[in-house]
C-alpha cells in the first residue's frame, strides 16, 4: 500500500497475566473502511485504543496518517475523529452546546449546522442531551467525532445496543463519511455491520488475527456454498456418525452443538439430498433443517468453534 | 385480603440483604463505626476530661495584687497582656475566656454567649476572694468584633470555601470519569492544563456569588465586622478557594466513583472542621501540635479571614497564612497533573 492511513505492526498489550493483544498487524488504505470483527474480550477495544493513542502498547509500532504518537500526538489528534464505546455525554447541556465544546478543541472547525444536518439532529439542536434516545445520543457522539472534518475516523462498536432502525441511520452516516473520501476503522461484533460497511475485515480472537481480507474473500475461504443447520428430534440422532456424514457428496465439515448439527457443504443440492436419504434410512427425525449462504459468523465459528455473540 | 403484617422468611432475607450490603461497603462501615470513635477521640483531646481544664484568663495591670492572686489559682491559666488592644483581640478571637482589667475602674470582660465565660467569671471571683462587689464590674462584651459570632463567622466562611471547592470539583471530575467523558476529551487536541484550569475557573465564578451572599448575611444580619479592605478580603478568599480547588483536583485525581470521592473528601474535610478553628480556637489543642494545625489550609484561611474581618489586617501582615495557602495550591496541582487518571 503506497500511503496507508494507518499502519500498525506487532502490537502487544498485556494486563497482568492476560495478553489482550498478541502481535497484531494492521494496515488501512486511505479512503477505505476496515472492520475489526470479534467477540467480546477479543482485544478489539484495546487495539483501537492503542491506535487512538489512549493506551500505550507494550510492543509494536503505530503510524497514523504517516505520523507517530511519540512525536506528533497533537497533529494526529487534529486529524482524527474518535467515537469511544460507552461515552455518556454530559446530560445538562444541549446538543449544540456539546458540539460547540468539541469544536473548540480543533484549529479547523466545521460549520455546526452542517454537522447537525449530516447526523440528522438539526431539529434536536437545542434539546438537552438527557432527553435524547439511545440512537440520537449515538449520532451526537458521531457528530462530536466529525466536528473537525477528520481524515480518519475510529468507531468502537458504534451500534452496540441500538435497535435495527437506529443502527441503519448510523450506517448511513458512516457511509456518507466514506463517500466523501474518509477512512474508517471500526470494531464490531455484528457481522452484518462489518459486511455492510467494511471494504476489509480483520477477524480477531484472543488478541490474534485469525482471518483477514475482503468480506467476500474471507467468506470464500470457507469453500462453502451453504451452511446446513439441522435440529433432529430428541433422541433420534444418537447413532449418527460424523465420519459417515463427512463421506457424503459435497459435505466438507460437520460440527455438533448439543444435538444440533451444522454442516458445511460445497454442493447444496447433492448434499441435502444425500443427508435426507441417510436420515430416513437410520431413523433420524427432523425438528428443522435450514440452509443459508455462509457469513462471517460461519467463518468465525469454523475457525474458533465459538460464536461471535454469546 | 392480604395481611398487612410482615412475614418471617422474607423479613429475615430482606434484613440480611440490607446488613450484607452495608458490611460489604468498607466506607459505610467506616462512617458508622470508626468515624464517630475518631471524632470523639479528637474532641476529647481538645476538651480534655479528668480535672476540669483551667479557664484561660487574661489580665492587664497590677492593681491590688490581683494578677498575683489569679496566678496562684490552679483552675486559672493566666495570660498577661501589655496593651488593651491585644487583650481585647485575644478575647474576641476566643483565645482567652475572660479578661480582667486590673486598673481603675476594674472590669471583668467576657462574652456571655460563650459557655466558658460563666465558669471563668465564677473562678475569677473565687480567686480574688473577699473583694468589694463594687470594685469589679462584670462587663459583657457586646461590641462588634468581640462576640462569639464574630469569631465563628469567618470560620464558617472558610469551612464553606473548603467544602464547595472540594465537593464541586470532586463530584464533577468523578462524574466525568465515570461517564468516560474525560477519556473522550483525551483523544481530542484539548490541552490537559486547559481542562484542569477550567475547573478552577468555574469554581472562581461561583465564588463571587457565594462570597457576596454569605458576607452580606454575616455583615448585615449578624453584624460581623468587615474591617479590612474589600480587596484584601476578596484576595484572601480567592487564595483559599484556589487552594481547595487544587486540593480537590488531587483528591479526585485517581478516584473512579462518586462513593469513593465522598469518602476521600470527608476524610480531608472533617479533621479540618475540628482542628482548624472553625467552631473553637485550635489553641485548645496541646501547644506541641499548633505548628501542624497552622500548616493546614483551613487554619491558614480562617486565621487570615479573622485577621482581616475582625482586626482589619492588610495582606502584608497575612504573608505566613498566604504562603501556607500558596503551598496548598502549587503542591497539590503539580501532584494532580502528575498522577491524574484520565482514562
Amino acid at each position: 500500500m503506497p500511503n496507508p492511513a494507518l499502519r500498525a505492526t506487532g502490537l502487544v498489550k498485556r494486563f497482568g497475566a492476560l495478553t489482550a493483544v498478541d502481535g497484531l498487524d494492521l494496515e488501512l488504505g486511505a479512503g477505505t473502511c476496515l472492520a475489526l470483527l470479534g467477540p467480546n474480550g477479543a482485544g478489539k477495544t484495546t487495539t483501537i485504543e492503542m491506535l487512538e493513542g489512549l493506551t500505550e502498547p507494550d510492543a509494536g509500532e503505530i503510524e497514523i496518517l504517516g505520523r507517530s504518537w511519540a512525536t506528533h500526538a497533537d497533529e494526529i489528534r487534529e486529524r482524527i475523529g474518535v467515537q469511544l464505546q460507552e461515552t455518556r455525554l454530559t446530560e445538562k447541556v444541549s446538543v449544540l452546546e456539546t458540539l460547540e465544546l468539541f469544536r473548540s478543541f480543533y484549529r479547523n472547525g466545521r460549520d455546526l449546522a452542517e454537522v447537525l444536518e449530516v447526523v440528522g439532529l438539526t431539529d434536536k439542536r437545542d434539546a438537552r442531551v438527557e432527553t435524547l434516545s439511545g440512537g440520537q445520543h449515538q449520532r451526537l457522539s458521531l457528530a462530536c467525532a466529525l466536528v473537525s472534518r477528520p481524515e480518519l475516523l475510529f468507531l468502537d462498536e458504534p451500534t452496540t445496543g441500538l435497535d435495527p432502525q437506529a443502527r441503519r441511520r448510523v450506517w448511513e452516516i458512516v457511509d456518507g463519511f466514506k463517500g466523501e473520501g474518509g477512512t474508517v476503522l471500526l470494531t464490531t461484533h455484528y457481522m452484518e455491520e462489518a459486511e455492510k460497511l467494511a471494504d476489509d475485515v480483520v477477524i480477531v480472537d484472543a488478541g490474534k488475527i485469525i482471518a483477514q481480507g475482503t468480506p467476500a474473500s474471507v467468506i470464500g475461504s470457507l469453500h462453502a456454498e451453504s451452511i446446513v443447520e439441522i435440529h433432529p428430534r430428541d433422541g433420534t440422532a444418537d447413532h449418527l456418525v460424523d465420519a459417515t456424514l463427512l463421506a457424503m457428496p459435497g459435505v466438507s465439515e460437520v460440527r455438533r452443538e448439543g444435538a444440533a448439527l451444522t454442516i458445511v457443504v460445497t454442493d447444496t443440492q447433492a448434499s441435502v439430498g444425500a443427508l435426507l436419504a441417510h436420515f430416513a434410512q437410520v431413523g433420524v427425525e427432523l425438528e428443522s433443517l435450514q440452509t443459508h449462504s455462509p457469513t462471517l459468523e460461519d467463518v468465525f465459528v469454523a475457525l474458533t468453534g465459538k460464536h461471535l455473540r454469546g | 385480603m392480604a395481611s398487612p403484617l410482615p412475614r418471617w422468611p422474607e423479613l429475615v432475607e430482606l434484613t440480611r440483604h440490607r446488613i450484607l450490603t452495608f458490611l460489604r461497603q468498607p466506607e459505610s462501615v467506616f462512617w458508622v463505626f470508626a468515624f464517630p470513635l475518631l471524632l470523639s477521640g479528637v474532641l476529647g483531646f481538645a476538651f480534655q476530661g479528668g480535672d476540669p481544664a483551667p479557664s484561660r484568663i487574661g489580665v492587664i495591670g497590677e492593681a491590688q495584687g490581683w494578677a498575683a492572686r489569679l496566678a496562684m489559682d490552679p483552675s486559672i491559666a493566666l495570660v498577661r497582656y501589655a496593651t488593651r488592644e491585644e487583650a481585647e483581640r485575644e478575647l474576641a478571637g476566643g483565645h482567652i475566656d475572660a479578661l480582667v482589667l486590673a486598673v481603675a475602674p476594674a472590669e471583668l470582660r467576657l462574652d456571655p454567649s460563650r459557655a466558658e465565660a460563666e465558669v471563668a467569671r465564677l473562678r475569677v471571683l473565687v480567686a480574688l476572694g473577699e473583694i468589694d462587689q463594687g470594685q469589679l464590674t462584670v462587663a459583657p462584651v457586646t461590641e462588634r468584633g468581640a462576640r462569639y459570632v464574630d469569631f465563628l463567622f469567618p470560620g464558617l466562611l472558610g469551612m464553606n470555601l473548603m467544602g464547595t471547592g472540594l465537593w464541586s470539583i470532586g463530584f464533577t471530575v468523578a462524574d466525568m470519569r465515570q461517564r468516560k467523558v474525560l477519556k473522550r476529551l483525551l483523544v481530542t487536541p484539548m490541552r490537559r492544563s486547559s481542562f484542569l484550569s477550567s475547573l478552577i475557573g468555574a469554581r472562581l465564578a461561583y465564588l463571587a456569588g457565594e462570597l457576596a451572599l454569605l458576607t452580606a448575611f454575616g455583615v448585615w444580619v449578624l453584624g460581623v465586622p468587615l474591617r479590612t479592605s474589600l480587596f484584601t478580603f476578596f484576595a484572601v478568599s480567592v487564595f483559599g478557594a484556589v487552594a481547595f480547588s487544587c486540593l480537590g483536583l488531587l483528591v479526585v485525581s485517581r478516584t473512579k466513583t462518586i462513593e469513593g470521592i465522598s469518602g476521600l473528601v470527608n476524610l480531608v474535610i472533617v479533621p479540618m472542621w475540628l482542628g482548624s478553628g472553625v467552631f473553637f480556637s485550635y489553641e485548645r489543642f496541646p501547644e506541641a501540635i499548633h505548628p501542624l494545625l497552622r500548616a493546614l489550609p483551613l487554619t491558614a484561611l480562617n486565621d487570615a479571614l479573622r485577621a482581616g474581618m475582625i482586626d482589619g489586617a492588610g495582606l502584608g501582615s497575612m504573608l505566613p497564612e498566604l504562603a501556607v495557602l500558596a503551598a496548598w495550591m502549587v503542591i497539590p496541582f503539580v501532584l494532580a497533573l502528575k498522577v491524574f487518571r484520565w482514562a
